[in-house]
């Protein structure tokens, strides 16, 4: 462990920079698990195994010579589906039961996709390259590759086109409306299961996009999923349900604060020290909450 | 009364014959031991309290790491057993190994439940799925963490010390058979004991409402913190013997396993009826035939499977087979059933 980085202030700008292009994509994973859990009372553990599906989606693209920012079309549509399909298969089953149980068969169908990936991809670490060069900052002293920027910016366009979508249009509408009162929602003639399926498919189709970038700007392996969940989960938690903006910042205070705990405790303690930090969050939330006798719910 | 206890001495006579009667099976009967300990510990928090933890991987994991450097450390410096390359040039004499490894599993038995006790006021305070979550957490930040300590074998792993020279091969298994079996025994006494006091009563009313068994004066964290360090207590002895038996301590594939021990308890438990003395018993046992056939005949599709058996036994079973007889038989159970109340009863939707 040497401290190099405050020795050196264009290493800490650099670390900032990684980790607010980083965390523009947990935030638009963790937009998509805000959007599920407020919507359908579910949490959702495969959330990080659905990037990672979106991430061999590109990655064969790739493979294929078809350019792999094409992925972040494709993608999000073969996701859409693939949502969808679960949905059908498990997810209506669990809407409206204990979290409990959400949680517990979603890390069943977490361990199913990280095994069929397994077989279907291959135990390698890949990655899709896209050959777009690195940028050069303040004498070349601060290193961004443009893959990292090209996909900030896309999961910015995608955060705020689904913004707009769900303020504008009648789908968007009606996810709104059921996640506000399912019952007085389906009284009112909005199809609360055609609701959750959409929802659903809309988070794993942004979890396509997001496993695209990351399968081009990061590697993507089908044991990674875990800690893209916990991310999320965090963000959520930090920001409260229902909060965009918070999401967006929690989102790139984490990229932020990963970069540095690499940088300062070294690479081998990165999932740990995300998974301490998830572990810390809740304490502190616990006892401030209890100051009022509260708990979090 | 007399019934039981025919059915407990047959158990226990099979217990001690079993080794015997299939010495080809010792590994996979001393394992299944352990399968019934983690599903009878994670009933007490899970079942009874109805705190669904992920994290008792977090106990049993430090028990395998701590009996093993106990073990180790007592008699030879731990750093050079676990550098890596070389021969290992220390051996432990039979006098020294079982020394060290009824210290170590007494340290390994111990030092959870004090950290049950340390971090229960912290985390126990969380409710539900934040409990769940925050305990799934500080499984996998265990392995993570504990995968980078160079003392312990970091990322390399920790080779308990091997079982030593006795004249008789079959020893090895049948020590580990017997270690484990007793604690079964006593796990499940113990166990027993508790679900026969007041305690399991102030735990299901934790279960049931925690907030109305505070308003009657419980103290509720109090027992909380109880019940986990009953657990951990037992998750580590558990995890103590199994770092034994397998050899070999990894951080994230045999200690803090949370992918595959971390849901097998989980998963056994609700097979076989949470919040039931006998329901882990029967989950565990039933789960480790079925995993053992799948693992050795289907190599490769065993987590598929796992995850298919997990998704249909949460979503169509989540009352474990218990819970499912107690419907089916609920005289048996003791419970007093008025048929004509029955046929009134009608379920609102």
């Amino acid at each position: 462990m040497d401290f190099l980085i405050f020795q050196v202030p264009m290493l800490t700008l650099q670390a900032v920079l990684d980790g607010l292009l980083l965390g523009v994509l947990f935030a638009l994973i963790a937009y998509g698990m805000a959007l599920q859990w407020g919507v359908m009372n579910i949490i959702n553990i495969a959330q990080g195994d659905l990037v990672i599906l979106g991430g061999y989606i590109a990655y064969f693209m790739y493979l294929y010579g078809i350019h792999p920012a094409w992925g972040v079309i494709v993608s999000p549509i073969i996701m859409y589906f693939v949502g969808v399909i679960i949905y059908k298969l498990v997810i209506n089953k669990v809407v409206d039961r204990d979290l409990f149980i959400s949680i517990l068969a979603t890390f069943g169908i977490s361990i199913l996709f990280m095994q069929l990936m397994n077989f279907a991809f291959g135990a390698d670490v890949v990655l899709a390259n896209s050959g777009y060069g690195t940028t050069m900052l303040f004498d070349n002293s601060v290193t961004l590759p443009n893959s990292k920027i090209f996909s900030a910016f896309i999961s910015i366009v995608f955060a705020i086109g689904l913004v707009i979508y769900m303020k504008k249009s009648k789908l968007g509408r009606a996810i709104r409306a059921t996640a506000q009162n399912a019952r007085a929602a389906k009284i009112l003639g909005v199809d609360t299961e055609k609701v959750y399926a959409a929802t659903f498919g809309i988070n794993a189709a942004l979890c396509g996009v997001a496993g695209a970038l990351i399968s081009i700007t990061f590697t993507i392996h089908p044991y990674m999923g875990l800690p893209y969940t916990i991310r999320s989960f965090m963000i959520v938690i930090v920001a409260g349900l229902g909060n965009l903006p918070g999401v967006a910042m929690s989102g790139m205070g984490l990229g932020v604060f990963e970069e540095f705990a690499d940088y300062i405790l070294g690479t081998e303690f990165r999932i740990g020290s995300v998974f301490l930090l998830l572990v810390l969050i809740l304490v502190y939330r616990r006892f401030k909450l209890s100051r009022k006798r509260e708990y979090l719910k | 009364m007399n019934k039981n206890i025919i059915l407990y001495s047959a158990i226990l006579i099979f217990g001690i014959a079993a080794p015997f009667i299939f010495p080809a099976f010792k590994v996979q009967l001393s394992i299944l031991c352990i399968l019934i300990i983690l599903a009878i510990t994670w009933n007490v928090q899970g079942g009874e309290m109805g705190y669904n933890t992920f994290g008792n991987i977090l106990f049993y994991g430090l028990g395998m790491y701590l009996c093993a450097s106990v073990q180790v450390g007592m008699f030879f410096p731990l750093g050079e057993w676990t550098e890596g390359g070389g021969e290992k040039t220390f051996v432990h004499t039979p006098a020294q190994f079982f020394q060290g490894f009824a210290v170590g599993l007494a340290v390994a038995a111990v030092v959870p439940a004090i950290i049950a006790g340390l971090i229960g006021y912290s985390i126990l305070g969380l409710r539900g799925h934040y409990f769940a979550i925050c305990t799934l957490g500080l499984g996998v930040a265990a392995g993570e963490i504990s995968g980078g300590i160079e003392i312990i074998g970091a990322g390399q792993g920790f080779t308990t010390p091997p079982f030593p020279n006795v004249d008789r091969l079959e020893a090895r298994g049948e020590f580990f058979y017997f270690c484990s079996f007793v604690v079964l025994v006593f796990t499940f006494l113990a166990v027993k004991a508790i679900y026969s006091t007041r305690f399991k009563l102030v735990l299901n009313a934790i279960r049931d409402n925690e907030d109305k068994a505070e308003a009657m004066g419980i103290q509720t964290m109090k027992y909380k913190i109880i019940g986990w360090m009953i657990s951990a207590f037992f998750c580590g002895l558990a995890g103590g013997i199994m770092g034994g038996l397998v050899g070999y301590i990894d951080s994230t594939d045999v200690a803090f396993d949370g992918r595959e021990m971390g849901v097998f308890m989980v998963l056994m438990a609700i097979l076989g009826g949470k919040g039931t003395l006998w329901g882990p018993v029967i989950g565990a046992t039933l789960f480790h035939i079925f995993k053992e056939g799948f693992w050795t005949f289907f190599l490769g599709w065993q987590y598929v499977a796992l995850g298919v058996l997990i998704v249909v036994i949460v979503i169509y079973f989540p009352e474990g087979i218990m819970g499912w007889l107690r419907e089916k038989y609920p005289e048996r159970f003791g419970e007093v059933v008025d048929e004509a109340d029955r046929k009134a009863q009608v379920t609102l939707k």
